[in-house]
């Protein structure tokens, strides 16, 4: 093996990351046929454009121009091909296409889901390590019965219950709505940048976050527990090493690893409430969008948002298992 | 039977642990309101001849205007909301002990299966697993029920355990894993024992105490899967009760002060996941010690 060779390790890694795409390129090809063999189940779409009083001559041409009197396997391939262009049809409700549609809505969501995970994740993991520090005090039992509270209590009620309390009550918050936006790059209009709008992001993003932050405090308050007590910690301690480097580097750093993945297998998650929390303060998101999108059976917008949906959450867990191999170097590729 | 179970390790434990007792004590007087909710309520608020629009929107019976049998306040269509409750009570522990039963018996069987044959068969399983885990529940929940409308609560079910066989399957597959390599289940190969013998008789009953965390955290969670999709509008038809629904309608009323709505229906939902979550947290810790609660 010559000096130039890359180290096996980052070879490995290369290879699996390799595999792994690759996997999930057959998982989206799998999401996209079942979600597409799924549809031709739903509801008739050429009624509901035809209108209920039309002649059959009528849906006939309806039919035809959405392309529903072919094969299926050739609408299939259609599908695909289009899909690979970023193109999934016209809405059959507003008539535009969907793919417009969702990315005027998606960087409301993914503001929205990136404030709460951000939050989630700081607050979950230094109230995790505080909790895990001195377990029987009075401050470590209030955290617990708080997360306890945050996984019992559903994603709705919480933001009902912050509206009530914000908004209806105390007057000092909106509970609906994104508030003032600033366009910057292209579409993408911003709420970071004004007051207005970091008002309005407040309650959903709490409510979003609530449930991820009560899950990362136990279980980093449960890896911690564990590692505290593991003879490495022990040896840190004894060697005299300040308490930040043994809590932080010694025991946190192997704790971080099933936190990280809990985190990124909370994508999907994430995304489900999205759709809820939207749904609760008007938030003019894509997942608003795929609600309507459900009530009025527009088969398109829900084909796609299925799609995109399915590449961030696999992309994302791609990530976390990159980010594994950074985190813990013992873990190999093989 | 019953005197070991007085005497055994796990009721005294049981007994020692307050919070374990309140999740019990709360699930049990829920259960009770539910399955005598017909004996019980003072109303029947899914028939329409005992309903008065005149009673819509009266407030608790301890605020003013408030006016008997409406203990807890009306609604908007005159519907008691007590009664409402025990009605969406029942819904809830239906959607809640099928989800569990259903969605257990199916991932237990793949999971088991899975890791004790192994091989291709394994692989291919937990591929599907992982695939429908990242995708969350909640989400393929909702995206099953948004295709397939109008089934009811079968429908609702159904759903849930699509999503959620996958929590059971994960959990059998491991413990079936550290179980299979113990020496009684190589003693029962070495006699001579039938496979499904050997899974049946000797890996699944000592593979079942972490399924049992496992359930439990699932039924809560089933209960709130259900609450939550009803809530969207995807879930339990509009004519039968849902703790979920009566929160969506009486959402529209707070600004208008009226509470009672949302607040009761929430409230009664938050003690059924919170009682449950109690007992799975005793679960957990009886059957992995290492765990203290602090």
């Amino acid at each position: 093996m010559g000096q130039r060779d890359p180290p096996r390790a980052v070879v490995l890694m290369l290879t699996y990351i390799t595999r792994r795409i690759a996997q999930s390129l057959m998982v989206l090809l799998a999401v996209s046929m079942i979600s597409f063999v799924i549809f031709q189940f739903m509801g008739d779409p050429v009624l509901t454009l035809a209108g209920r009083y039309a002649t059959q001559e009528q849906q006939e041409a309806v039919r035809h121009s959405l392309g529903l009197d072919r094969p299926l396997h050739v609408q299939y391939f259609t599908f695909i091909k289009n899909a690979l262009h970023g193109d999934f049809g016209l809405s059959y409700v507003a008539q535009v296409p969907v793919m417009k549609l969702i990315f005027e809505r998606l960087p409301a969501t993914v503001e929205l889901a990136a404030t709460a995970m951000v939050m989630a994740l700081l607050l979950g993991v230094s109230l995790g390590v505080i909790s895990s520090l001195h377990p029987r005090s009075v401050s470590s039992r209030g955290i617990m019965t708080g997360s306890l509270l945050g996984i019992s209590l559903p994603t709705f009620l919480i933001g009902i219950l912050l509206i009530l309390v914000f908004a209806v009550s105390l007057h000092i918050l909106p509970s609906f709505g994104r508030g003032r936006v600033v366009s910057i790059v292209g579409k993408w209009r911003t709420g970071f940048l004004t007051l207005d709008g970091w008002r309005h992001l407040i309650l959903p993003a709490l409510t979003l976050g609530m449930y991820q932050l009560a899950v990362l405090i136990r279980l980093t308050r449960g890896g911690m527990l564990e590692a505290l007590q593991e003879d490495y910690v022990r040896t840190a301690w004894a060697k005299g090493l300040s308490p930040r480097v043994v809590i932080f580097k010694h025991a946190l750093r192997n704790v971080l690893i099933p936190v990280v993945t809990v985190a990124g297998l909370q994508m999907g998650e994430l995304i489900a409430f999205s759709i809820v929390t939207e749904s609760i303060f008007q938030w003019p998101g894509s997942g608003k969008l795929l609600l309507n999108a459900i009530y009025e059976t527009d088969n398109p917008v829900i084909v796609a948002y299925v799609m995109i949906a399915a590449v961030i959450i696999l992309s994302i867990n791609i990530l976390v298992d990159i980010l594994y191999g950074v985190l813990n170097p013992r873990i190999s590729y093989d | 039977m019953i005197k070991r179970l007085f005497h055994s390790r796990v009721l005294k434990h049981f007994l020692k642990d307050p919070l374990a007792i309140v999740g019990v004590l709360i699930l049990f007087v829920m259960l009770i309101g539910a399955i005598f909710a017909p004996l019980i309520a003072p109303q029947n608020p899914y028939n329409p001849r005992e309903l008065s629009l005149q009673d819509s929107l009266k407030p608790p019976l301890w605020m003013h205007g408030g006016e008997s049998p409406f203990l807890l306040g009306a609604d908007d269509q005159g519907r008691d909301i007590l009664s409402t409750i025990l009605y969406g009570c029942r819904t809830s522990f239906m959607v809640g002990f099928s989800v569990v039963i259903l969605a257990g018996l199916l991932g237990v069987t793949i999971g088991l299966i899975a890791a004790f044959y192994g091989g291709v068969l394994d692989a291919i399983t937990m591929r599907v697993a992982d695939t429908l885990f990242s995708f969350s529940t909640t989400l393929m929940a909702m995206l099953l029920l948004g295709i397939f409308k109008g089934g009811g609560i079968p429908l609702v079910i159904l759903a849930i355990v699509i999503a959620d066989w996958v929590r059971y399957a994960r959990t059998m597959r491991g413990s079936t894993l550290a179980v299979k390599q113990e020496d009684y289940v190589e003693a029962a190969r070495a006699i001579g024992s039938h496979n499904v013998r050997i899974m049946f008789r000797h890996i699944l009953p000592n593979a079942i105490p972490p399924i049992l965390v496992v359930a439990a955290v699932d039924f809560g969670a089933a209960v709130m899967l259900e609450a939550t999709l009803s809530f969207l509008g995807v879930g339990v038809p509009i004519n039968e009760p849902s703790l979920g629904m009566m929160i969506a309608s009486g959402k529209n009323y707070i600004y208008a002060g009226m509470w009672w709505l949302t607040a009761f229906p929430g409230i009664s939902l938050i003690a059924i996941v919170l009682g449950v979550n109690l007992l799975a947290d005793w679960l957990r810790e009886e059957i992995n010690p290492r765990l203290k609660r602090g």
